[in-house]
């Protein structure tokens, strides 16, 4: 199919909009209700990047070897892994992304290890956590600020990172 | 991950948020957002372009180090090689009605089973 970038439309994609109408036509009854706040919080950061350990969070989850499991076998849990030696992959299937118009094939593409420790051997931030850290997208915005965040907090907590990066597949 | 990383800020850890869904990630709110216009994957750069996912790994770091307010939106100056995929993503009006409700009674199939594992799982 050619290019049809249409001006009269916004030329971002809507994926609340293309969701919405995907899942209704499956017969799904009521849309999904997704997050929304007029405000957001603000902390800045305490000392230089330089001196600064960052944290890598990521949406996809971990895998064992080279098994291939159904997407939805794969449960949601939040977790912690070595960055160091990093996974050779991840499991990303039971996540929605556009499996037709790319691959998850490269880590970096999507859980940029390499490139933070590049980051770190040139100076531009003091380290990386040992650990990277996961959490499932589920779409239950309780299950997420009353378990799956508070879970994440406490593993940032306890490699004592001072900023994160979090990567939404 | 929008909302774990406001939990995040709120709790006193800078945050930025790399993505592709600009209207699900600013409708939650986030401190920093630096936004990719791709195909929902790829956040961090094309697969294999090194030189393209350390300009964004740079620019995320960035974003930490100088935004001065919460809701920052940055984006990349990246480009995918073509623009079908906005149209092709989750399209369905090839699909007939019967096929549609087969898909969804699968996937409700799908979702059931793994809900139903997750409670033994999580009493």
């Amino acid at each position: 199919m050619t290019a049809e970038i249409q001006p009269d439309h916004r030329i971002f994609v809507s994926y609340i909009d293309k969701s919405r109408e995907y899942y209704r036509a499956q017969g799904y009854g009521n849309p999904y209700r997704w997050a929304y706040h007029q405000d957001a919080p603000f902390a800045a950061l305490q000392k230089p990047l330089a001196d600064a350990r960052v944290g890598l969070v990521t949406t996809a989850s971990l895998i064992e070897g080279d098994s291939d499991p159904e997407p939805f076998s794969v449960l949601p849990v939040v977790y912690a892994a070595p960055v160091e030696p990093a996974p050779e992959r991840l499991y990303t299937q039971h996540r929605s992304w556009d499996k037709e118009a790319t691959h998850t094939d490269d880590l970096d593409s999507y859980a940029p290890i390499h490139r933070l420790q590049e980051a770190v051997a040139c100076g531009r931030i003091g380290s990386l956590s040992p650990r990277f850290y996961g959490v499932p997208t589920v779409y239950s915005q309780r299950r997420t600020t009353e378990a799956d965040a508070p879970a994440l907090l406490r593993l940032c907590r306890e490699d004592a990172i001072d900023a994160a990066i979090l990567v939404a597949l | 991950m929008s909302l774990c990383a406001r939990h995040l800020e709120q709790a006193g850890i800078p945050t930025v948020v790399v993505g592709s869904a600009r209207d699900v990630v600013e409708q939650c709110s986030v401190p920093r957002f630096l936004f990719t216009d791709f195909p929902l994957g790829n956040p961090c750069g094309a697969p294999y372009d090194v030189a393209m996912q350390s300009a964004i790994v740079g620019m995320a770091l960035g974003l930490i180090e100088w935004a001065r307010f919460p809701r920052t939106t940055v984006q990349t100056p990246f480009r995918w090689p073509d623009d079908a995929w906005r149209t092709n993503f989750m399209r369905f009006d090839h699909l007939s009605p019967e096929v549609l409700q087969a898909m969804g009674e699968e996937r409700r199939g799908h979702q059931a089973a793994r809900n139903a594992r997750l409670a033994e799982r999580e009493p």
